[in-house]
């Protein structure tokens, strides 16, 4: 046993045990979040929206059924910890290739086990979300590195994540070019269904996006403050009108600062497989997958988009449709991984979207 | 949609009594259902033929119909109420089966007739027949295992030769399992099969291909008229399939599956409840998972509120009967606030899916031990009477706080006295048991995880999860590094890591062979306190104020302050026989009554099928086992919330749980009747010199620890003798007593390990009472109480139909006496406030007097509640459990009937019977003869103008009818033989045709008596013999009672066949006679049915 400490930026200290990787110098730090999936950890561990982030599980077991090479989001985990109650010793499933702590070792990513997470999930909930440090160093030098650490706000993290270059995915009629902010694999798994999916990385103009003669353009999830992508919010601006746009999360957030929103950061996040969204056309109640900090103002967007979807739990937009150009976009993640399945109809919806676009195109209609 | 106004009545159909399969969740379920339908303003109906109910408290309906649950009677309250819905969902399978009843009589769910709200006719055929249901779930491109269904034993055989064997049998519309069974061999398939077709009331069987040995999971499912769909909860099974999941022991929520397969089996769940199309509400549908290839199939789904609902609603926080009510009526989920989240100031709605922090195992409860012939392996008929339900942060600590919940002798997962049972058997006989599911299975394997048998080698065997496998491993590694470091060699790190594995401070005890109150007191030096986190819905996303709490052992205790008097109510634990709902009943009340008078009231319970676990019946809910530690440390953590004031505590409410543990709490905090005056009645000693001081005849008696002194007591007494151990309920282990090669074999059972060893053994201070037995002597009881000032309040007088001998929790009585002159009954008031008065009680008491020929014996006085609380509430319309708990606190009976809450009994010439229910049914292998152990899982009330109505009435809710033509089989002892003359006088007056047992006959032919046919011994083997005429079918009523010791071989064959046929049968000459007169008085008259609120009417 590898006896180790949480501490929070605000002090608060908790003692565990390490699991996963030696971190450098016996310290991890990072932005500290809670999830409240109880099933679903690689995908979350492998999703890139947690760069920079220490991710806690509420659900005490975690581990329990090992790893495998279907269920990662991405090449590898971009989070930086990971905070447990308990961590399986012993793994059960027959998908099972790996176990969660020989994952995590592999990738080089620590964690800390043993901890109350039900105390620090309430101590986050109250205070935010809080920049931490863990490891086997001394309590002092981790209180010292606490306190050092920043978080995530205003720092660009798309670009530790983004593709390098361009790669493509499926061979469907459809062309779709997605935008890299963070991509996951369930999202490019659901794009490959209705098209040839071509990845390109964030920092791509809308000129060269449109070089590739899209049918649609997908923007992606990704880890952050969306006022640091001023890149690609300007790109998005321009391709509005040119090409139905597909937004998820991240990929939300740009879409509405493109049309000259704002943006917010909510107190602790929405991190969880269980928040319901109401579809505001259909009355419909959505059980979704959520993953995200910040949240767009539907007040600073009045006329310019239509509110299509509603976080039940806190009120806070869920979703919208931009009035006078085909795009929408949806804070949650409908591609699940993990999650609900409820809101797959979206990739349908943006099919739909770039089917409609591409028959109005070709009887003349079009802008 | 908001709330429907075209509906303004609606009808609830409740499950009746207790039974094995149907427990008191629906209680919990019913209960919800009625307080929101009322608070929506809906006038509701009620039907329930069980008085021990909170749900038939007349305050929860507007109509309390106490009746038998048969469609013949709820037809006629629809006739006289005009619902214009019926809700059948809430009533368990009793409430489906007896809707669907209605419905083909067109009574209801047709134009013109109430429509039935939650799930529609069809959608419960598709649910609950076998063969639409797996046509539908094909149909939906779900995967069920390979099937085929059979009407009769022919068509069986073809459909298992298509399938191959191994196949499991499972009879269409039956509830908790039964008839159902795995065959492996030819032989065994016919006999299942003919059980199976038996079982089912159409006749119908699924014959499908067997799948024990895979994973088993459960998805709780909420749907809306909306179509909006939610899953409340996810169970995994730890016993693989091949073992009812009522038997199994249960995790939630899921631990094994990945959310890719777990978002499958979502998907499936959706679209299996779309499809068999429920409306609204919850339902629950199984999956089987092959852990070598993860492929799921659906197994089955229930259309309704279920026991696993129940476990879902206490697992997640998510009150699932409360929310089917309001879908039921109209309402979407996202128009229903969660309670739990939105006292935080936000409202969230119910429309999504729980997440928990925090790991729930249910572990059920046997009684095997009460039913001699049974063989204790489990299967896929449900036989546990009971279940406990625990929380911990982790499997390991919530297995262990759930084995010491179950009360049976075991301080959690080994680590105890009890576990020396299995030291003798070696590693090969241990891993051969494990093959077979049996209530000690998990000791077993504890056991050789213990020894260092390797997990796939014990995986092999069992086919339990290695996932849990491991950390059972880890509990016994754990306990190897305890034993290591000894008490002295414990840090602060060291306890915590002990407790978060669920170790209790008596696991540590015996450990290292200290005593408990030390390990206690080292371990709170050490700075180790519980913590308590809150059941929140959420996993503590949002604040919640929900006072549901669990401990663990952690950082952080969620317990808020509170400056109000509190008081603390021990609940009773698990439901076993002897102790059920009866004592749920009167801790929910007091909580009710102490709540109204401005105290602040906690809960400890940890049986998740009760009311009294809600989290909004009581101030603050501890989920935690009943023990001392477990208990000290709430009335600590009260202590501590209230800045130092300690709580008051009730014991006597919840049964002989609490009660055994008044002794280990702090004298000082007990309410109501001392523990020294508890004492005083269970010391046999001092209870006779109380007697005889008070002048009150006993029977002659005597304590003894050992044989000898058991041998000196009946050579004063004589025989027959009553013997029992003392602190115990439900008559466990008492026996009657006619020779000393029996009372040698008695005195032998009760020292030993298998009955009552493991409850702590004989001692001088819990020896065996010896008391001569009165013969033919009518047994009464009586609930009392008295207050602080020496008041008292005769409650009821119960006269008991079976004559004393007969346990009085399996015998029938009466309100008021039929039979008692008044002059006794007077008598009985007199001893009893004497008693009272002597024994200083505050609150209840209950004695139980014999009265043989013009003599008062008194039995036994316990100043707590008694089962009959309920029945006598709801027969009177006094709520006995509220005023006592009122008095307990220190309120005198003249201030509670000045407040209005203690009034006058209501009496409209009434008659109310109690009968008792026994789980005969699914143990074929057990005699039904009744005697002085406690073998009924719940009671059935009859109430009406007459006993013989009453009675008639009692039968029927029961399961019994009593015909009203055809033959009668007479088979008496010898002591029973003139009295039954009279009944033979009698049934031939009504018309009844009379076959007999040889001596039977003769008997009554000797006195001009005809009888038309007479059979031999079975033994004799020639011409027709009782078994043969009762399996003809021409039987319509079995008489027949035991000799009062030897030749039970005859009696006991005829009770088996005609359980085993459903022939309605009485083993009492007393229940038979009672029988007669309801017969007589039922002929040519319809059932009359007439809610409770008429009979407590002034």
């Amino acid at each position: 046993m590898r006896e180790a400490a949480l501490v929070l930026a605000d002090g608060s200290t908790f003692e565990g045990e390490l699991i996963g990787a030696d971190p450098t110098d016996g310290v991890a730090t990072g932005e500290i979040v809670f999830n409240t999936v109880l099933s679903g950890y690689q995908e979350v561990i492998t999703d890139p929206s947690y760069a920079g982030q220490i991710i806690t599980f509420t659900y005490p077991h975690i581990g329990n059924y090992g790893t495998n090479a279907h269920d990662f989001e991405s090449r590898r985990p971009f989070c930086r910890g990971v905070i447990v109650r308990e961590m399986a010793r012993r793994h059960s499933n027959q998908r099972a290739s790996e176990s969660l702590d020989g994952m995590l070792r592999r990738f080089g990513i620590s964690g800390i086990a043993g901890i109350d997470t039900r105390r620090l999930t309430t101590l986050l909930r109250d205070t935010g979300a809080m920049p931490g440090a863990f490891g086997t160093a001394s309590e002092s030098v981790l209180r010292e590195r606490a306190a050092a650490e920043r978080g995530t706000d205003g720092l660009d993290l798309v670009s530790e994540v983004t593709t390098e270059s361009p790669y493509t995915v499926g061979d469907g009629p459809r062309r779709i070019v997605a935008v890299d902010f963070g991509i996951k694999t369930t999202i490019l798994r659901h794009l490959a269904r209705i098209g040839t999916v071509e990845v390109v990385p964030a920092s791509t103009t809308a000129a060269e996006i449109l070089s590739r003669s899209p049918h649609g353009v997908f923007l992606s999830n990704g880890p952050g403050d969306p006022a640091m992508n001023a890149g690609p919010v300007a790109t998005i601006a321009q391709l509005l009108g040119e090409v139905p746009v597909f937004g998820i999360c991240l990929g939300h957030q740009l879409l509405g600062r493109a049309l000259g929103g704002t943006t917010f950061k909510l107190p602790f996040g929405h991190h969880g497989g269980n928040h319901p969204v109401r579809h505001e056309s259909t009355g419909r109640i959505e059980i979704t997958s959520q993953n995200h900090n910040f949240c767009v103002d539907p007040s600073s967007l009045v006329g310019k988009v239509e509110v299509t979807h509603l976080n039940l739990f806190d009120g806070t937009n869920e979703g919208m449709r931009v009035i006078g150009a085909p795009a929408f976009s949806v804070q949650y993640h409908p591609e699940a991984g993990p999650g609900p399945h409820d809101s797959e109809y979206l990739f349908a919806a943006f099919a739909d979207l770039i089917d409609r676009h591409a028959g109005a195109a070709a009887t003349g209609g079009g802008r | 949609m908001p709330r429907r106004d075209d509906l303004h009545s609606i009808l609830i159909i409740g499950s009746g009594p207790i039974v094995i399969g149907q427990a008191c969740e629906f209680d919990y379920s019913g209960t919800q259902a009625c307080r929101v339908l009322r608070q929506e303003g809906y006038r509701v109906i009620l039907v329930n033929s069980n008085p021990a109910t909170i749900m038939t408290d007349p305050d929860f309906a507007d109509a309390t119909y106490v009746e038998p649950i048969t469609p013949d009677v709820v037809a006629r309250i629809i006739e006289r109420e005009r619902p214009d819905a019926v809700l059948p969902t809430l009533g368990g399978q009793t409430g489906l089966n007896t809707a669907m009843a209605l419905f083909e009589r067109g009574i209801i769910g047709r134009p013109g007739t109430p429509e039935m709200i939650g799930a529609n006719a069809e959608a419960i055929a598709t649910a609950e027949d076998r063969e639409l249901f797996k046509q539908a779930m094909i149909e939906i491109g779900l995967r069920v295992p390979r099937s085929g269904t059979a009407h009769d034993l022919a068509e069986a055989r073809r459909v298992m030769a298509e399938i191959g064997l191994p196949v499991i049998v499972r009879p269409a519309y039956i509830l908790g399992g039964r008839g159902t069974g795995i065959a492996a061999t030819a032989e065994e398939f016919e006999s299942i099969a003919a059980n199976g077709l038996d079982a089912s009331p159409i006749s119908e069987i699924l014959i499908e291909k067997s799948i024990a040995g895979w994973k088993e999971f459960e998805l709780e499912v909420m749907r809306d008229r909306n179509d909006n769909c939610v899953i409340v909860c996810s169970i995994e099974n730890v016993d693989p399939m091949g073992v009812h999941t009522g038997d199994s022991i249960t995790v939630a929520p899921a631990q094994t599956l990945t959310d890719v397969e777990y978002q499958q089996m979502r998907d499936a769940a959706f679209a299996c409840i779309r499809r068999v199309g429920v409306e609204t509400g919850g339902s629950n549908v199984q999956f089987a998972v092959d852990p070598a290839t993860g492929e799921q199939v659906v197994i089955e789904m229930n259309p309704r509120v279920s026991r696993s609902s129940a476990l879902a609603s206490k697992a997640t926080g998510f009150p699932i009967a409360k929310i089917a009510a309001k879908l039921a009526v109209g309402y979407t989920l996202d128009e229903i606030a969660n309670d739990i989240t939105s006292s935080s100031g936000m409202v969230t709605p119910a429309s999504f899916e729980p997440t928990i922090d925090y790991v729930v195992t249910k572990i059920p409860r046997w009684a095997f031990e009460k039913l001699p012939g049974t063989r204790g392996v489990l299967g896929t008929q449900m036989q546990s009477v009971g279940e406990a339900m625990s929380i911990g942060r982790t499997f390991a600590e919530s297995l262990q706080k759930g084995l010491r919940s179950l009360e049976q002798g075991r301080l959690g997962l080994g680590c105890d006295p009890a576990e020396a049972q299995l030291a003798s058997l070696s590693d090969a006989d241990l891993l051969a048991s494990i093959r077979i599911p049996t209530p000690e299975r998990l000791f077993q394997v504890g056991e050789l995880l213990r020894r260092g048998v390797a997990i796939e080698v014990v995986h092999e065997a069992c086919r339990i999860d290695s996932w849990f496998l491991d950390h059972m491993l880890q509990i016994m590694e754990e306990r190897a590094a305890l034993a290591e470091f000894g008490i002295d060699g414990m840090t602060r790190r060291r306890w915590r890591r002990a407790k978060q594995f669920g170790f209790s401070d008596a696991q540590l005890s015996f450990l290292w062979n200290v005593d408990e109150a030390e390990v206690r007191s080292r371990r709170s030096a050490a700075g180790v306190m519980p913590t308590y986190k809150t059941v929140d819905t959420c996993a503590a996303e949002f604040a919640a104020r929900t006072p549901y709490h669990y401990s663990t052992w952690e950082d952080e205790s969620e317990v808020r302050p509170s400056d109000r008097p509190r008081v603390v109510i021990l609940g009773s634990g698990p439901n076993r026989i002897g102790q059920g709902i009866e004592f749920d009943y009167c801790c929910v009340h007091a909580s009710f009554a102490l709540r109204d008078a401005g105290y602040e009231t906690v809960m400890v319970n940890c049986n998740p099928e009760t009311v009294s676990t809600d989290y909004d019946t009581s101030d603050r809910l501890y989920f935690e086992p009943l023990t001392r530690e477990d208990v000290m440390n709430v009335i600590e953590a009260e202590t501590a919330a209230a800045g130092g004031v300690p709580p008051r505590v009730i014991v006597s409410l919840g049964g002989q749980t609490p009660l055994k543990l008044s002794g280990q709490l702090p004298t000082e905090l007990i309410a109501g009747t001392s523990p020294h005056s508890i004492d005083l009645a269970e010391d046999r000693e001092k209870w006779n010199q109380l007697c005889s001081q008070l002048r009150i005849p006993q029977p002659p008696g005597g304590t003894a620890v050992d044989l000898d002194q058991a041998l000196a007591i009946v050579d004063r007494i004589g025989f027959p003798v009553l013997v029992r151990p003392s602190y115990v309920l439900g008559g466990r282990a008492m026996q009657i007593v006619h020779d000393r090669d029996h009372l040698a074999r008695a005195m032998a059972e009760l020292a030993g390990f298998g009955s009552l060893g493991r409850e702590g053994g004989l001692s001088a201070e819990r020896p065996v009472l010896i008391d001569r037995f009165l013969e033919d002597a009518t047994e009464v009881d009586v609930d009392a109480i008295r207050d602080h000032t020496g008041d008292v309040l005769i409650g009821g007088v119960m006269e008991h139909v079976e004559e004393a001998g007969v346990h009085s929790g399996d015998s029938a009585c009466a309100i008021p006496p039929q039979n008692l002159p008044a002059w006794v009954v007077e008598v009985i008031e007199r001893y009893a406030t004497a008693i009272a008065n002597a024994l200083d009680v505050r609150g209840l008491l209950n004695v139980q007097f014999a009265v043989s020929g013009t003599t008062v014996h008194v039995i036994e006085a316990n100043p707590r509640a008694s089962r009959t609380v309920p029945f006598v509430a709801k027969a009177t319309g006094v709520p006995l459990a509220k005023v006592a708990s009122r008095v307990m606190l220190g309120a005198t009976l003249a201030e509670l009937r000045s407040e209005g809450l203690l009034r006058a009994p209501s009496d409209h010439g009434h008659v109310s019977v109690k009968e008792a229910v026994l789980p005969f049914s699914r143990f074929p292998e057990v005699d039904t003869a009744l005697g002085p152990e406690m073998r009924s899982t719940g009671e059935v009330m009859g109430i009406d103008t007459t006993f013989g109505r009453a009675f008639y009435k009692a039968e029927l809710a029961a399961g019994t009818v009593l015909p009203s033509e055809g033959t009668v089989f007479l088979s008496l002892a010898d002591g029973d033989k003139p009295a039954g003359l009279v009944l033979a006088r009698r049934l031939r007056h009504l018309g009844f045709g009379i076959a007999a047992t040889v001596g039977t006959a003769d008997y009554l032919e000797s006195f001009g008596i005809l009888v038309d046919q007479v059979v031999g011994k079975i033994s004799e083997g020639h011409g027709i013999n009782a078994v043969k005429l009762i399996e003809s079918g021409e039987i319509a009523f079995v008489v027949n009672t035991p000799q009062g010791r030897g030749g039970r071989t005859d009696g006991e064959q005829i009770r088996k066949s005609a359980n085993g046929r459903r022939v309605s049968s009485v083993t009492t000459v007393e229940g038979a006679l009672a029988a007669v007169q309801g017969m007589t008085e039922m002929q040519g008259v319809d059932v009359a049915v007439r809610p409770l609120q008429e009979y407590h009417a002034r």
